[in-house]
């Protein structure tokens, strides 16, 4: 997964598409043993402590066996694939944060630039979605997609990480300032569900919208590399 | 249709593979290997320092102390006995000692106490703040006199769950762990009935059945594998959950 140079041409770097699968795995993985792990306790707190319904501020509903790792009610399982598959999911998305610094996808592809901000270019692209219309010139990405991959990247996903950490007593013991960041344990639980979602909510559109727009060359892209001349 | 079929067949065999892989002893020895390094990783980061609990303030408490698990001993000895304020019971300190205890309530009183404010997460993950106090497991441990090599404090308890006497351990770092008290009272109050009464162990770093209720004695070993079901406690023994609570 190191960010070896890449020749010049590719769409997807190497780096890039060696995280992007890891990463969906990882994630998936993820979120379905976290179903299993909310379905132990399924009340929400705010602050550091909560365990009666009237101090929830949500409560969620059972999750089904089909949408569970393992497909059973099992928390011991559950929180098995859970604590090993983050390590996959954090040490997979440091690396690939390095590879990208160094390679320059973040800087020439997700960030965005100023005049991008525009309410005219934004309400643009904002139409060019509406129609479906996916063609674009330039940038590899516009603007929706800069602003949606970079909120995921390095927003939704490290704040996962982090809400996991303050979770673990351990860690807290080792790291007491990390769980005032969040508020407090409880407040952390319930971030790190609400994250869960927003995540779920983003596979929903990316899958969507991959499918929409050349679904067998977007997918087999993201193995090969591609060409860099084709636009999407 | 058929693209839907597809895909729930894609789902299908994806759980199926998990499972396949859940059951396998690889997948058992690789997630051992992980608690392994959770375990080492929280000791260390705390470079320099003891990585302590956090203490609350008293205006943090609950309202009241969730009770979970064992809420009580089913047997009329217990109901005497806590009727009584349980005069006969007793802490046994055995294993690899060199002078072997048995400490009376009154015994554990008389030592110096520790009061904590700490926060106690439920591996199902709800939480409850309380107020403790207790000697330190470290100070019992040092009148009894720690021999060399003994790595683990196995701690047996009074109740009974689903047929199984429940018991936990740890290892010698926690035993010896600044925060790790013998609580003998709860919001200044002594301990009731539903969080362990009257000795509860307070192992602040790691979740909830960590803390064994109704505590009897702690034996010093050197290996947890002819103990019950040898993984070291009551729920790793046969709900598989870790036996390194700390995340």
């Amino acid at each position: 997964m190191a960010g070896t140079p890449e020749k010049p041409g590719k769409r997807h770097a190497l780096g890039t598409r060696i995280w992007h699968w890891v990463n969906a795995l990882s994630v998936i993985i993820l979120f379905m043993s976290g179903l299993n792990i909310s379905n132990g306790h399924r009340r929400l707190y705010w602050g550091d402590w909560g365990f009666a319904p009237e101090h929830a501020w949500l409560t969620v509903p059972r999750f089904p066996d089909w949408a569970t790792i393992p497909g059973y009610y099992s928390l011991a399982a559950a929180r098995d694939w859970h604590v090993l598959f983050a390590w996959v999911f954090a040490v997979g998305l440091l690396v690939f944060m390095i590879s990208a610094i160094r390679n320059g996808h973040f800087r020439r592809d997700l960030f965005t630039r100023l005049a991008e901000w525009r309410p005219a270019n934004i309400w643009r692209d904002i139409r060019a979605h509406l129609k479906l219309k996916f063609e674009h010139e330039g940038a590899k990405f516009n603007f929706l997609q800069k602003l949606a991959y970079s909120k995921v990247i390095f927003l939704l996903l490290p704040l996962m990480i982090f809400s996991g950490m303050v979770m673990s007593p351990g860690m807290e013991a080792a790291w007491p300032w990390l769980t005032e960041l969040f508020g407090g344990r409880q407040s952390a639980r319930s971030i790190h569900f609400i994250c869960a979602w927003l995540l779920f909510a983003f596979f929903v559109v990316h899958i969507l919208l991959v499918l929409l727009s050349g679904p067998a060359r977007q997918l087999a892209d993201m193995i090969t590399g591609g060409r860099e001349d084709e636009a999407a | 249709m058929k693209r839907r079929n597809f895909l729930v067949g894609i789902g299908a065999a994806f759980l199926a593979g998990c499972k396949e892989i859940g059951d396998s002893k690889w997948f058992e020895a690789l997630v051992d290997t992980a608690e392994g390094w959770h375990r080492g990783i929280h000791r260390s980061l705390g470079v320099g320092r003891i990585p302590m609990a956090p203490e609350y303030e008293r205006a943090d408490i609950s309202p009241f102390f969730r009770g979970n698990g064992s809420l009580t001993v089913d047997t009329d000895e217990y109901r005497a006995a806590l009727a009584a304020g349980f005069p006969d019971w007793r802490l046994e300190v055995t294993g690899m000692v060199d002078t072997p205890l048995s400490l009376s309530l009154e015994d554990i009183r008389d030592l110096p106490q520790r009061t904590q404010i700490t926060r106690h997460d439920c591996v199902e993950g709800w939480s409850a703040i309380g107020e403790w106090t207790g000697p330190q497991l470290s100070d019992i441990l040092a009148m009894a006199g720690v021999q060399e090599g003994a790595q683990f404090a196995v701690f047996t308890c009074a109740d009974n769950l689903n047929g199984q006497d429940y018991y936990e351990s740890c290892d010698m770092d926690d035993a010896m762990h600044p925060q790790t008290i013998v609580a003998h009272m709860l919001n200044g109050e002594v301990l009731p009935e539903i969080n362990g009464a009257p000795l509860r162990l307070r192992l602040e770093r790691q979740l909830g059945y960590k803390h064994p209720k109704y505590l009897t004695g702690v034996r010093l070993v050197a290996s947890l594998d002819d103990i019950a079901g040898g993984k070291g406690g009551y729920w790793e023994d046969r709900g598989g959950y870790q036996w390194y609570a700390g995340i």
